[in-house]
């Protein structure tokens, strides 16, 4: 069904090309789930929730991961990468994207702070043990700083606690100002709302919490250790929580469109139930967020242990880390399926080799994932010891 | 450890929060600062000119000359339009847009089962509006396009990181990123033309004078005389854009 009374598609002849592709998908996925891994470490530093003390640096160095590629995308993405420090030297304020810049690298250095507080203890002890050019390393990490006594400790928890909190609005910040980009244009239909910062937090910290999940599954299971059940069953409540209310404001956005029915919902209508429909109506909607939520509903009322409850839970991440996915796919895409003209869409057509390909964007995605293994075999990140098999 | 005493130690860091503060506070309001010291755009704008385009529905004939002629004197790649033409058939059960290769060849004459239907035809010439209050220029984030004070919105090729986001900003479509030189580019109004006196290459060459570029500042011009019988409309007005392409007998169903 052709948008506005059309009897043909039409596009204007600019929008043949597609500008913001898979790059521009995969960046506010990655800052998702720094966000994401952020609430959860905070969770246990700010509000105590003591379920998630074992996590908490686990979800640190995830966090920090994935922040060390927010930027890959973009320098990707960018028609003039080399002049990308232009964000730094004369950011128009107008816009919302000049602020990333500055909100990215002060966010990565109070990430690093918070790391180095939470692991110093660590680089201290193995400072004083290995010697040789490890043993300097482990100094430089240590920043000169030797002594770890119990007041220097209640300074660290102080500090820590501290961080964690202005983190919390500062991860919001850092991902919220991503939604403000998009729901901010008024030229596309699609991403147009005032709803767009919070629901794109909101599906940030669900990617985050399910990524960890699947991420101390993987861990655990492969390194033959425990699971931790009670941290679990928490965790996947307030995943289910956080998903509540993403999918109840995605669901609420296109209610009030369609509500509406006015100019938007012309050509939200017609995308929707045309180019869209495949995945967003049975791929985001029916599959990735209708299963998990049932699931996850499922795991937090009738509270399963054991194996049962791993593999749901297990099931519900996925599916969910999935569904924010798609969803990113859904509005960077979608919304530029839409033809200004109002009189028809215009198509997305996958590239692999390409500079905005699958092939980069997958190396990009994987990239946090080989970074974390290497930290996670230095330093202890679940347990007490680096994982040295 | 170190030796400074306590005192010193704070003395320092207060100096460095206070530096950084002031250097933030600097970096963030720099360039409405600039702009302040340097007078406000209005008084230049009244000493010089203010630009305005004008479009003739009634006049256009779809011929094309306009987007080869634009493709040629700047220089735009293949597949990509700084200006093009969409021919509108209006039937009783919606409408028929189209604008093969911008129009730049021309059209091929409607097939007969829509030309029986046809209850109006016409031709849309579009281009870059140069909007006074552009949301191109508000999303720009390193401020590589502008307003200049006579009105021509432009991208500075030096400074632009292209990014895209002006693309996606403009509700006309009218923007693209050079395939070539890899920056956002759109319609100048030929400004390298109409600084050293002559037309924009699609006014010079149109056979039916339905483009019209002038000095708003002039009263003898053709735009001011149109701005002033109030008989204009302009594209998307629901997005208050202040678009300077005032467009004569616009019919409704043109978007």
């Amino acid at each position: 069904m052709l948008p506005n009374e059309s009897l043909v598609n039409f596009f204007f002849p600019n929008e043949a090309e597609i500008h913001w592709s898979l790059m521009i998908v995969i960046y506010p996925y990655i800052t998702g789930l720094v966000a994401g891994a952020f609430v959860v470490s905070s969770l246990y530093h700010v509000f105590q929730i003591r379920a998630f003390e074992n996590i908490a640096r686990f979800a640190l160095v995830a966090a920090f991961s994935f922040g060390l590629f927010a930027a890959v995308p973009l320098l990707f993405h960018l028609g003039q990468p080399f002049r990308a420090l232009n964000i730094f030297f004369t950011p128009h304020t107008t816009s919302a994207m000049s602020v990333f810049g500055y909100v990215y690298s002060s966010y990565m250095i109070l990430l690093m702070i918070e790391l180095w507080l939470v692991y110093r203890e660590y680089f201290i002890q193995k400072a004083q043990e290995t010697q040789g050019i490890p043993g300097r390393v482990w100094k430089i990490l240590t920043l000169g700083v030797m002594d770890y006594t119990p007041e220097s400790a209640r300074v660290d928890h102080k500090l820590t606690t501290f961080l964690a909190a202005i983190g919390i609005p500062w991860a919001c910040f850092l991902h919220g100002y991503v939604g403000f980009i998009f729901g901010s244009v008024k030229a596309n239909a699609w991403w147009a709302t005032p709803l767009q910062p919070i629901i794109f937090l909101m599906s940030a910290i669900v990617s985050g919490i399910a990524m960890l999940m699947l991420m101390y599954a993987f861990i655990r299971w492969r390194t033959r250790q425990a699971y931790d059940f009670p941290m679990i069953q928490k965790l996947m409540g307030f995943l289910w929580g956080f998903f509540i209310i993403d999918f109840f404001l995605e669901g609420l956005e296109i209610v009030y469109v369609a509500y509406e029915h006015g100019h938007h919902w012309s050509v939200i209508g017609p995308l929707l139930s045309g180019p869209l429909y495949d995945t967003f109506v049975i791929g985001q909607v029916l599959v990735l967020s209708v299963v998990p939520f049932l699931t996850l509903g499922y795991i937090t009322i009738f509270k399963p242990w054991g194996k049962g409850l791993l593999y749901l839970a297990n099931l519900a991440s996925l599916l969910l880390v999935l569904q924010v996915l798609f969803m990113r796919f859904n509005v960077v895409v979608g919304g530029q399926l839409i033809s200004k003209s109002d009189r028809g869409f215009t198509e997305f057509h996958f590239e692999f080799l390409a500079r905005e390909g699958v092939v980069p964007a997958v190396i990009i995605l994987s990239a946090p994932f080989v970074v974390f293994y290497i930290i996670s075999r230095l330093i202890p990140v679940l347990g007490d010891a680096p994982d040295t098999e | 450890m170190t030796t400074q005493t306590p005192n010193a130690r704070r003395v320092f860091l207060q100096r460095l929060l206070a530096g950084s503060a002031a250097a933030g506070v600097f970096m963030v309001y720099r360039q409405p600062v600039m702009a302040a010291l340097k007078g406000a755009n209005e008084t230049t704008q009244a000493a010089g000119h203010d630009y305005a385009f004008v479009v003739d529905i009634s006049r256009c004939i779809g011929c094309g000359q306009c987007v080869r002629a634009c493709s040629i004197e700047n220089e735009v790649p293949e597949g990509q339009y700084r200006t093009w033409i969409e021919r509108y058939v209006v039937t009783p059960d919606g409408v028929h847009v189209d604008s093969p290769q911008g129009g730049m060849h021309g059209f091929d004459e409607v097939d007969e089962a829509l030309a029986s239907e046809a209850i109006n035809s016409f031709f849309v010439p579009k281009l870059c509006n140069h909007c006074a209050e552009a949301p191109c220029i508000q999303v720009c984030p390193v401020g590589a396009t502008f307003r200049s004070p006579e009105g021509f919105v432009l991208v500075d090729p030096e400074h632009c990181i292209g990014c895209s986001y002006c693309v996606q900003a403009c509700p006309y479509g009218v923007r693209f990123i050079n395939r070539e030189k890899h920056i956002a580019d759109k319609c100048t109004w030929c400004y390298h033309r109409v600084s050293q006196g002559k037309l924009p290459a699609c006014v010079t060459v149109c056979p039916t004078q339905a483009r019209m570029f002038g000095d708003l500042n002039d009263p003898d011009s053709q735009v001011a005389r149109v701005l002033q019988e109030d008989n204009w409309d302009v594209l998307k007005p629901e997005a208050h854009t202040a678009s300077m392409c005032l467009y004569l007998g616009l019919p409704r169903v043109v978007v």
